[in-house]
């Protein structure tokens, strides 16, 4: 059509999204061990103790361990494969 | 977050933490790894500097994104059936077309600009004839795979190629002759659109002869707007970044608080000639003949000062310590200062040792350091040197800060007075934004 041009999209090739499904949810953490992850962001330390003690006052049956990865904005297979192995569930924090 | 996907595809149900400003870039990341129902739970900004009571308040409150209780949120996140959305995820393609729909100048240009596409000054329209020209600043082909990009580390990467670098470059309105550098800065593998809170930019630094071949200005004004290959190469290859990476959109994918003047455009010469030392791209190792980048992540502090006079040990000692220890600083100087400073008997080197040897501070003040806490602070507990003996000191003693391969120092500028810059920049080695790469320098010749 007169007076209309045609111009390239700067955007890159963003990768195909692959569905995948949550973790099944266990009926209670009762008994389980539930790990506390501090992904070392500043204070997030003192948050997760926090959230320790919450857990100690008030569901005392849960068992929780504290664990943190070997440095910040880097995967941790070590630590990843420790919490999947002896793990029930896991709450990080705090940050991205 | 990539922690929760990571442990949430293993089998282990997990809660992500995140501060309210957060939540639209937990949940796009989530949808962006198939994973949007991801049961994240929010705490309100700031965590850092609140003490124990306060965060102990953030957990038995109210989550200001999902208002609600935050503990029911943990609770029913990591005990609540999974839903049929759960359980399928959610698989999609995504493709950006080569082309978009034919439409008039203007419509195009409020597209570009309501897209998130533009740095919100004018861009030229990249047409087809416009990019196949920009194309023949280089040899190679267009559908060349150059890298891939994201804006910060457990974000996914967007791939790019030779094209869709031409098609910013003309946004830019960068010449093809120019082409060859956007192209070996984009392929650095370093992004001038972090997300980074710390609104950290990319400056870089051409060496070598493209340099006059294409005209940059490394006189007076080498680092303001007097020069269009020094102005169009610097935006080029941050739009390039924004674009190919998947965008640069505040509170998604871009979390710098303030902002960054250096991100519209950073990329400088050094004024090689007029050095009494090796320039930069030598340093790290290439031939005087070879054409460089140098990519620098940082900018997040500038200081700036005059010398060497009698009194500089002083001044330089100030602006050391007074930079971000975790973002060492890029000392750029006029050739004034650094014939003076040769004068002088220092060499580069000589020069860099003597600042990193005389930035000090105590131990206190070092670590007293939002990034240096969250960054370095890990290192230092793994016995990584010299951050352990850093930790390992008393309060009041003080410490070195820098260890002379932090620091860089780049000769430009017109020698209308003796002065000296000092920018953040980090270019190799640990920290945000550099991959642990072993040198910041690239060729430009192989993308001619």
């Amino acid at each position: 059509m007169a007076g209309q041009i045609v111009v390239h999209d700067p955007r890159g090739y963003p990768p195909k999204v692959v569905g995948k499904r949550l973790a099944n949810r266990p009926e209670s953490l009762d008994g389980k061990v539930l790990y506390l992850i501090d992904c070392l962001f500043d204070n997030a330390d003192v948050f997760m103790e926090q959230l320790r003690l919450w857990f100690a006052e008030h569901m005392p049956q849960v068992v929780t361990r504290v664990v943190r990865p070997r440095e910040s904005w880097v995967d941790d297979p070590e630590m990843r494969a420790k919490v999947v192995a002896d793990g029930n569930a896991a709450i990080i924090g705090v940050g991205l | 977050m990539g922690f929760a996907l990571e442990l949430e595809k293993s089998g282990v149900p997990t809660i992500p933490v995140s501060t309210h400003v957060f939540a639209r870039l937990a949940w796009a990341t989530a949808r962006a790894a198939g994973m949007p129902t991801l049961r994240s739970v929010f705490v309100p900004q700031p965590v850092v500097g609140r003490t124990a009571f306060e965060l102990r308040a953030y957990i038995e409150g109210t989550d200001p994104v999902l208002k609600q209780p935050f503990m029911k949120g943990v609770l029913d996140g990591l005990t609540q059936p999974l839903t049929d959305e759960d359980l399928k995820g959610a698989t999609f393609e995504r493709s950006t077309p080569r082309l978009l729909e034919p439409d008039t100048e203007d419509n195009l240009r409020q597209l570009f600009i309501d897209n998130g596409w533009t740095d919100y000054l004018p861009i030229v329209l990249p047409t087809e004839e416009r990019v196949e020209q920009m194309l023949k600043g280089t040899s190679l082909l267009g559908d060349k795979v150059v890298g891939r990009m994201r804006p910060t580390a457990f974000r996914e990467y967007w791939e790019f190629d030779i094209e869709k670098v031409a098609v910013n470059a003309v946004m830019a309105g960068a010449r093809p002759e120019y082409l060859p550098v956007v192209l070996a800065l984009s392929a650095s593998g370093v992004t001038a659109r972090s997300s980074s809170t710390t609104s950290f930019a990319a400056i870089s630094i051409v060496n070598g002869p493209i340099r006059n071949e294409i005209g940059m200005n490394t006189g007076i004004g080498a680092m303001g707007p007097y020069n269009l290959a020094n102005a169009t190469i610097g935006r080029a290859y941050a739009l390039t970044c924004q674009n190919v990476q998947g965008g640069s959109v505040p509170g998604d994918t871009y979390m710098g608080t303030l902002g960054n003047n250096w991100a519209y455009t950073a990329c400088f010469a050094e004024a090689e000639e007029k050095s009494p030392w090796a320039p930069l791209h030598v340093d790290n190792g290439f031939k005087p003949t070879d054409s460089t980048v140098s990519v620098f992540f940082g900018g997040w502090y500038t200081q700036s000062g005059f010398g060497p006079r009698e009194t500089w040990k002083e001044t330089f000692i100030r602006c050391l310590t007074a930079s971000d220890h975790y973002s060492p600083p890029l000392i750029v100087m006029d050739p004034l200062v650094a014939r003076a400073f040769a004068d002088l008997g220092f060499t580069k080197p000589s020069l860099i040792g003597w600042c990193a040897e005389n930035a000090k501070l105590p131990a206190r003040n070092y670590w007293d350091n939002q990034w240096v806490m969250t960054l370095i602070r890990p290192h230092a507990i793994a016995g990584v040197e010299p951050y352990a003996s850093r930790l390992k000191a008393a309060p009041d003693e003080l410490i070195n800060i820098f260890t002379p391969n932090d620091i860089k120092i780049v000769v430009l500028g017109g020698e209308t007075q003796g002065g000296f810059k000092m920018i953040g920049g980090r270019s190799s080695g640990r920290g945000p934004g550099t991959d642990n790469k072993d040198t910041p320098t690239g060729l430009i010749d192989i993308w001619r």
